[in-house]
């Protein structure tokens, strides 16, 4: 019998590798039922019999579906992606330096967003049914029907143009000083973590409600500790893992939310190639960002359930 | 305290009727066709136009009234269809257990690991956009999230034991589905279908956003956005008014579902 921790980082990372031969098994299935294949597509509407011909041979077209599946997936483990349609470049050349992007985007929105909805969630579980806290679910349920859009323009009209403290559009690193890419990043940093706090906030006041509940703190309470004692050494140690494991999901959250917000900001990250993507019917490079977007989620949700299950071995095994 | 949840009620059924009527009589309720060309391109909101005129000088909210339309109506549609598909699954995996509820409760679980606008993304790249594969992505979406909370719902009651008092009185299958575990399920459910529809608005205005979602010359609220987003960096505020009626199609319909789950979760107390 295997330590259990490995049993379950094997069980539960089977069911992640599952969804992601879901998602290459959707883009690919898809793609090859469509009319016309890649080499009609590389070659345009010119290309002769012969030179299609000859490329399908090259690109291994005339294989069985499940064999051209397997081969693309051995490409795929080894970063070989295809090559773009639209462009006629390699698919991981496009890909790494928009998923570079868009990771600072999510991970500089993630060092304000975790504190803020964090401290935010504590305080309301423990000033519970509170003004405080009442304020706070409405606000994070104002706050999960804005659309990001909404959040982004306002967020436009008001700084960039009314007041022009910051710029609407992004400019990509490398382009501009240090200060002028700091600040293309405030309000699509700003605009991300408006979106997701809400979540993050919820999910902490109810996991510290849950410790909060728990026999040892009512033991605590009737021992006659002060309130302040009970919380900080009988209560946030048990609640730390799963904060952490809410941590993961955020940024796993923030990783998605750069979809719209890159949009809204023109910012060259990987969620506004995946739309232009789609737009163009582009489809290795779909499949290209499908499968980065699905497996840094998979793997982040992963890592959070991971780390519950590291500090809570009664997580371990599955409750019938 | 009462007082003041009615109020938030109140404001939020209202404004969700206002907005079904107007979606129900678009024709009488715009002022003007929303496809002619009435005056300058994003004219300022004024005493003829309240919402002013879109990027080819269109009456802004006459569009949005028939935007309303496409964003309630889809929104409605799916969220129907995705309950009534979820429920069956959630009950029959419930009552039926075994292979039937691990086939279905592992295929949810692999959809919904997978971003969900990364999934819609995935499917209308590959099978092109068109309404009929936005109708049905989302439908499929929402039908793995309706499933995953019923699931969990009609389990705890599948084992209860006036359940197993049915069972043993001898009721058919049929019976204590319809007059045991639904009459049961019903707070979870009308809670859920609430938040659903609610995702289900913001998620179609999303996708019309990113230009995936309804395709012109129609227009939902989020492709009326699309539509005038470039008048932001003139300083114009032409996108803000469909982008605002989003925001309040969801937080009303989530105030009524605040509504709800306290008003049964305080029911549930008085029980215990």
């Amino acid at each position: 019998m295997a330590h259990p921790l490995l049993s379950f980082a094997m069980r539960r990372g089977g069911s992640g590798l599952v969804s992601l031969l879901l998602v290459s098994l959707l883009v690919f299935v898809g793609t090859a039922l469509l009319p016309g294949d890649a080499a009609q597509s590389i070659l345009g509407q010119n290309a002769t019999p012969e030179t299609l011909a000859a490329l399908r041979q090259q690109l291994g077209l005339n294989e069985p579906l499940p064999v051209r599946y397997w081969n693309w997936l051995v490409g795929l483990a080894q970063g070989d992606m295809g090559t773009s349609f639209s462009s006629g470049r390699a698919v991981a050349d496009l890909l790494w330096p928009r998923l570079r992007a868009s990771m600072t985007l999510a991970l500089a929105a993630a060092v304000i967003a975790l504190p803020l909805a964090i401290s935010l969630g504590i305080l309301s579980a423990l000033k519970r049914d509170s003004f405080l806290d009442r304020a706070i679910s409405f606000l994070s349920m104002w706050l999960v029907s804005i659309p990001a859009f909404l959040t982004g323009y306002i967020l436009i009209n008001i700084f960039a143009i009314r007041l022009g403290w910051f710029p609407s559009l992004s400019i990509s690193h490398g382009s501009a000083s240090f200060m002028d890419w700091i600040n293309a990043l405030v309000l699509p940093v700003t605009t991300l973590v408006f979106v997701t706090i809400a979540h993050t906030m919820r999910l902490t006041r109810t996991a510290v409600l849950s410790v909060m509940a728990s026999d040892y703190i009512l033991m605590a309470e009737i021992k006659g500790l002060s309130p302040r004692r009970v919380t900080l050494t009988h209560a946030l140690p048990n609640a730390l893992s799963p904060i952490l494991s809410i941590s993961m999901l955020t940024v796993a959250y923030l990783m998605v939310g750069v979809v719209v917000i890159e949009t809204v900001f023109n910012y060259a990250g990987l969620g506004k190639l995946m739309v232009d993507a789609v737009s163009y019917r582009d489809l290795p490079l779909v499949q290209g960002c499908a499968v980065v977007f699905s497996l840094v989620f998979v793997s982040l949700n992963f890592a959070a359930d991971f780390l519950s299950v590291l500090v809570n071995p009664r997580l371990r095994e599955p409750k019938e | 305290m009462t007082g003041k949840i009615n109020l938030s009620l109140i404001l939020s059924s209202g404004t969700l009727a206002l907005f079904v009527v107007l979606a129900l009589f678009a024709p009488l309720a715009a002022p003007y066709s929303p496809t002619e060309v009435l005056t300058n391109p994003y004219a300022t909101p004024s005493v003829d136009h309240w919402l002013g005129a879109d990027t080819l000088g269109r009456d802004l909210l006459s569009r949005s009234i028939y935007g309303l339309r496409y964003t309630l109506g889809i929104s409605l549609f799916v969220t129907v269809v995705a309950c009534a598909i979820g429920v069956t699954l959630a009950i029959l995996a419930a009552v039926r257990r075994g292979w039937i509820d691990v086939l279905i409760g592992r295929t949810v679980d692999a959809i919904m690991a997978i971003p969900q606008i990364i999934f819609a993304l995935i499917v209308l790249a590959v099978a092109g956009v068109s309404l009929k594969t936005l109708v049905g992505t989302m439908i499929v979406l929402e039908t793995t999230l309706f499933f995953r909370i019923l699931r969990a719902s009609a389990g705890d009651i599948a084992v209860m034991d006036f359940i197993e008092v049915a069972r043993l009185r001898g009721e058919t299958l049929r019976w204590y589905i319809f007059r045991e575990i639904l009459p049961n399920l019903a707070p979870t459910l009308i809670a859920e279908f609430g938040l659903r529809f609610a995702f289900a608005s913001l998620f179609i205005s999303a996708l019309s956003f990113l230009g995936v979602g309804i395709q012109p010359p129609d227009a939902d609220l989020g492709g009326l956005v699309r539509e005038n987003a470039l008048a932001i960096s003139a300083g114009k505020v032409a996108p803000l008014f469909p982008a605002i009626a989003i925001a309040m199609i969801a937080v009303s319909t989530n105030g009524i579902v605040d509504f709800l789950i306290r008003k049964y979760s305080v029911r549930g107390e008085l029980q215990a």
